[in-house]
């Protein structure tokens, strides 16, 4: 909710999450997939820089309503 | 059994755009689409016809409420009907408060038919029963036999299923009945036809839809902010979010960190095992890399605030509450991007 809140006034907002299928489902627009629930954005570091550069694209992306975006594994 | 159909200045032959100031009027039997409708209506005969300009409901709202609902009670029907409005916003509008106000008025059943995102929908707030239909009117020859069905029902006095059953938009609440089967065994039902390609669910979305906001043009220059449903805290939870339920949320200086430093954040959500989030919070709140892409120029700034809450059990009024709250503080901060993390 928070995620569409936010894009509700305007700013662009990545929700990474885990769960993308009720993130679809609550009307988040722009969601990439995290690795797991107890670490969205991974465990190591070159990890989470893909997992950011993938979010940082979809900021800069125009999108589709509910749109899952997935993580090019390394 | 008596109906009476509601249309636009439009629909009832009065005339286009050069019409829509009509005052409500009345006609005999049934006008243009109504006739489609007399023919699929089983026992329901439409005795008037009655139509309004858009323009005319739409400026003088409460005059053309009253004045079609009094046509109504002269004609005293068994059941009423307008539409279908398809996706024209004003006329849907009308369709929608015009069903309401008589359902709410003399007690007789009513529907209205129009587009699942027209403004009507979100008008008759779930007070009023709406057939979607098509967005425009090559969708008439769809609608009218579906109204009529659920008019047969209206008009039959008996209590109506579900939405998916007889037919309508969900009206934003749940009844309870009595199921065939106990929930696993529904469950395997619902698995066994997601295995075959067909997802379907008990639990309706009922959740609006937000158009998304333009792309960030350039990253090189904006500010980014940090968001987290993840329940991340300074060590020690100092303001004690609460670990379910939450009734609010938190922001927490970064302007000056690099990294959210292990032993100084943890995660205080509880559905789901921290551990791995407090050996390295920046797994749920990545500042560490943003820091550096901020450094290396390929973010024009991270926001100096971040903001926290958890996201687990709480109600989706609050949430939604909570999402506004933070918006407008990250639009009053210029903030341009938001990377938001869930669990």
């Amino acid at each position: 909710m928070l995620a569409k809140e936010i894009e509700r006034a305007g700013v662009p907002t990545v929700f990474v999450t885990s769960l993308p299928t009720i993130a679809t489902m609550i009307g988040a627009n722009r969601i990439v997939r995290g690795p797991a629930i107890t670490h969205p954005f991974g465990l190591a570091e070159e990890e989470r820089r893909r997992i950011v550069e993938r979010a940082l694209e979809m900021l800069a992306a125009e999108v589709e309503p509910t749109t899952v975006w997935e993580v090019e594994p390394a | 059994m008596n109906a009476v159909h509601y249309l636009n200045q439009f629909f009832a032959g009065l005339g286009g755009e050069e019409a829509a100031e009509t005052p409500p009027t009345r006609l005999d039997g049934a006008v243009g689409p109504g006739r489609g409708l007399a023919a699929a209506l089983d026992g329901i005969e439409i005795v008037a016809t009655l139509a309004c300009g858009d323009d005319y409901f739409a400026e003088h709202e409460d005059e053309a409420v009253d004045r079609l609902v009094a046509l109504v009670e002269v004609e005293g029907p068994d059941l009423v009907v307008a539409g279908p409005a398809f996706g024209s916003g004003r006329y849907g509008y009308a369709c929608a408060q015009f069903a309401r106000a008589v359902s709410d008025r003399l007690g007789i059943p009513a529907l209205a038919a129009m587009h699942e995102e027209n403004p009507g929908v979100a008008a008759a707030d779930g007070k009023t029963l709406i057939v979607p239909t098509a967005v425009n009117v090559a969708g008439m020859r769809d609608a009218l036999p579906r109204m009529a069905q659920l008019a047969g029902a209206l008009a039959a006095g008996r209590e109506l299923g579900s939405p998916e059953e007889e037919g309508y938009l969900p009206r934003g609440f749940r009844r309870n009945r009595i199921a065939e089967k106990s929930g696993a065994e529904r469950a395997i039902d619902l698995l066994l036809a997601k295995l075959e390609g067909e997802t379907r669910s008990e639990v309706a979305a009922g959740f609006d839809r937000v158009p998304p906001p333009a792309p960030v043009a350039d990253l090189s220059t904006a500010l980014l902010a940090l968001v987290t449903e993840a329940g991340c805290v300074p060590q020690g939870n100092p303001d004690r979010l609460p670990t379910i339920r939450a009734q609010g949320w938190l922001r927490y200086p970064i302007g000056s960190e690099d990294s959210l430093v292990t032993g100084r954040y943890e995660s205080v959500h509880g559905g789901f095992d921290v551990t791995l989030a407090n050996e390295d919070p920046n797994r749920l709140v990545p500042l560490d890399t943003v820091r550096s892409l901020e450094q290396a120029g390929r973010i024009g700034a991270v926001h100096a605030t971040f903001y926290t809450t958890t996201g687990n059990g709480t109600p989706v009024a609050a949430s939604t509450r909570f999402g506004r709250e933070i918006a407008e503080e990250l639009r009053d901060a210029g903030v341009q991007a938001v990377l938001l993390s869930g669990t």
